[in-house]
């Protein structure tokens, strides 16, 4: 091990922290939470807007808004905390130094730089092209520029997270295999590398083009590659959110995975598959063959969303376990509602979990099947179902890692523990109601990034059903609560690292961050002895059963639409 | 725990929970049934995408889209000035995207069949046809062809759902469909 001053030990683990690794953790965290300040604000003001009868903001500012929006939350905001989290899973979990913190420093500055130019770019005006500007459609050149040295500080990143790995196992910081949670991250790296490529290959030729030095670029060719990027890096979050549900369920019970070996697969079909994503959003574009769209889209017969269906039994599986081993064994779900419910970090993620699976989960295979994408392209079904992904999905599950981060790397304990206790769940309901409220406006046919559903200034209006304009209104309710939650929690994190008491060794007693048994495990492994598992096996049959239906229920749908070939 | 190495070195040795390895045949299972489903709707289905494009200039589409408004118009649609035009059944027919409107206005026979060509001369489009609920991606530079059988007589509307700038919710058209 380096020099020992540049590590401290922490007093809830016992686990050697290196302090350079901790400030670019911190760094990261921080810039992380103002992107979600700004793009949450953003994103209220969109909600507001598609509210019929509220409708905030004028047009051209609701475009503008609508950009930023995209780009604060799902890249600067995800990403920010995803280098935070690959700092976390490779320095902190294998007790080593991290590879070449400087060069993290630099990493952290292209990425703010890249941020604030791209965000500048929005706010002047020229660029309100949404956040996946489709040529031709044209936006300033820092625009492109911004995203592109952000996307060179991740990438940066991501090589210091594996130079720690090797570090660490060269240095022999660890035993064996390194831990799950890490080996998540590194499934979220691989991604992430191969999702910035794609991005460079497209929006180099585009920067260039915006300046006039490439006289075209073909408009499906663009889209191609840049869903390789926009579609791929959502995998980064799915990588990263799974890891984070084992890290929480790891840390305050104990709980393993049931088998090392199906979790690492999983995982692993994530790198293999997830790529073919971008199949998901030219179901409906000319020039791609029908052959092309179906093994593409169903990730060469559906293995990435096997292995997210394999997470979603054996997350909940090794929480059973690990309760039941504790003594929770009555009944078929004592284990669940004896669960620590009032710890945000449980709380935020076991939500995560149910609203990334019922929602995110089942709607984005049925939209991604080629046909019934037909009657669900570009509606707002589209945002329904990525706001239950991302935002249900991996902003909540970011928000309860967030609560143990903040005592354990920024040593504060938390400031107003009960409202932090609702916090995740006023949030979940917030984005639920969103995702529910717009996948049904969607499927009764409301356009995305719409500004007026009323046509009020078409020559040829179109009258959407009253229902739809409900829905609408529903969905901006639903986006107030959101909001609520989300300024909570950035209160709440924002006044801990400021105000909170410093956590010493009397307050690591009073109030243990790690574990019901202060971090023990309660098997060698998850499944050891083969314990019975009922109320995993009663959640993932409720599970299969909405998912069958609703995917039968929309081919349903699909045989009603004028025939078409 | 998952925070922690695995304790045992020789993990992939572990046995598998009987729950696992059901829950993995299950979803291996379904998702065979859900790829080969989208095979088999190309088979029986009825709606089913056209494969049928080509790279096209711009000027070109417009000139048969006039073409076909030259040949078929029947009236205008009140004092907009927009042609509506009712080709015979089983034509090619054309609606071009531009910002921000779709022309023209197409008069169509219920249970008739029709090519329409679908292709904008400028951005990016989505014609999203309502209330039935088909959408397309509309590019510069490519038609689409697909063959579309109208199935309930009355007023439809055609919506662009791809952002093509400060207009882009004004952008709406119309197709009748007649008995």
């Amino acid at each position: 091990m380096a020099v020992s001053s540049l590590f401290r030990t922490c007093p809830d683990t016992g686990l050697p922290v290196h302090l350079p690794a901790q400030n670019l953790i911190r760094a990261n965290a921080v810039a992380a939470v103002v992107a979600l300040l700004v793009g949450g604000v953003q994103g209220l003001m969109v909600a507001l807007t598609r509210w019929p009868d509220v409708q905030l903001l004028p047009a051209d500012w609701f475009y503008l808004v609508l950009t930023g929006h995209g780009m604060n939350v799902l890249l600067f905001w995800i990403i920010f905390f995803e280098v935070a989290l690959l700092y976390f899973t490779s320095a902190i979990l294998l007790k080593s130094r991290l590879a070449t913190p400087r060069i993290g420093w630099l990493a952290f500055g292209l990425m703010v730089v890249g941020a604030v130019l791209a965000n500048i770019a929005v706010l002047q005006g020229d660029s309100s092209v949404m956040f996946t500007s489709y040529v031709p459609m044209r936006a300033a050149p820092h625009f492109y520029l911004g995203i592109i040295l952000f996307a060179v500080g991740a990438l940066i990143a991501c090589f210091i997270f594996f130079g720690t790995l090797v570090i660490a196992r060269e240095e022999k910081t660890y035993e064996g295999s390194i831990p799950l949670v890490t080996f998540g991250a590194m499934t979220a790296a691989i991604i992430a590398v191969f999702t910035i490529a794609s991005g460079a290959i497209i929006l180099i030729p585009t920067l260039l083009w915006s300046v006039g030095l490439i006289g075209n670029i073909d408009p499906v060719m663009y889209k191609v590659i840049w869903w390789a990027m926009g579609h791929s890096s959502q995998q980064i979050n799915v990588s990263a959110h799974v890891a984070v549900w084992y890290a929480i369920a790891a840390m305050l019970l104990g709980a393993k995975p049931l088998s090392e070996k199906v979790s690492r697969m999983a995982f692993l079909m994530y790198i293999l598959f997830l790529q073919l994503a971008s199949a998901h959003h030219l179901l409906v574009e000319p020039g791609i063959s029908s052959n092309w769209k179906i093994f593409n889209t169903s990730y060469a017969l559906y293995l990435a969303v096997v292995g997210s269906m394999i997470h979603g039994l054996s997350v909940p599986g090794a929480i059973e376990a690990a309760m039941r081993r504790r003594g929770f064994t009555k009944g078929v779900f004592e284990w669940l509602r004896k669960a620590p419910w009032g710890n945000p970090a449980f709380s935020a993620m076991f939500t995560s979990l149910i609203y990334f699976g019922f929602l995110g989960g089942i709607s984005g295979v049925v939209m991604g099947a080629e046909q019934i994408n037909i009657i669900m392209h570009n509606t707002v079904y589209v945002p329904g179902h990525f706001h239950a992904t991302v935002v249900a999905g991996t902003t909540l599950a970011f928000m309860g890692i967030t609560y143990l981060v903040v005592p354990l790397i920024f040593q504060r304990e938390i400031i107003f523990p009960r409202l932090a206790k609702w916090q995740p769940y006023i949030f979940g309901l917030g984005v639920a109601g969103i995702s529910v409220f717009m996948m049904g406006a969607g499927t009764l046919g409301v356009a995305r990034r719409h500004w007026d559903i009323g046509f009020t200034d078409a020559t040829l209006p179109y009258n959407y059903p009253d229902f739809a304009f409900l829905l609408m209104a529903l969905n901006g309710m639903a986006g107030v609560l959101a909001a609520v939650g989300g300024f909570l929690f950035i209160g709440i994190v924002v006044g801990s690292i400021l105000f909170g008491k410093r956590r010493d060794a009397a307050s690591v007693k009073s109030n243990p961050i790690i574990g019901i048994g202060g971090g023990t495990a309660v098997s060698s492994y998850g499944s050891e002895g083969t314990l019975k598992l009922p109320g995993t096996m009663v959640l993932v049959a409720i599970f299969f059963t909405a998912f069958f239906l609703y995917y039968w229920v929309n081919w349903k749908y699909l045989s009603e639409v004028w025939p078409l070939s | 725990m998952a925070i922690f190495p695995p304790e045992q070195r020789i993990w992939w040795k572990q046995p598998l929970h009987g729950v696992e390895i059901a829950w993995i045949g299950i979803c291996l299972v379904w998702a065979l049934v859900m790829f080969f489903t989208m095979i088999v709707w190309h088979v029986i289905g009825e709606q089913n995408l056209s494969n049928e494009a080509y790279r096209i200039l711009p000027d070109v589409y417009q000139e048969r889209t006039e073409a076909m408004v030259a040949q078929y118009q029947v009236r205008e649609e009140g004092n907009t000035g927009i042609p509506v035009v009712h080709p015979p059944a089983g034509t090619d027919i054309y609606m071009m995207a531009r910002l921000w409107e779709w022309w023209p206005i197409l008069e169509l026979e219920k249970d008739k069949t029709y090519r329409l060509h679908l292709s904008s001369i400028d951005w990016q489009h989505g014609f999203s046809l309502q209330p039935t609920n088909i959408n397309i991606q509309v590019h510069p530079g490519y038609e689409m062809v697909v063959t579309l059988k109208p199935n309930k007589s009355g007023e439809f509307g055609v919506v662009c759902n791809e952002y093509c700038g400060i207009g882009h919710h004004t952008m709406a058209g119309r197709i009748y469909v007649v008995e």
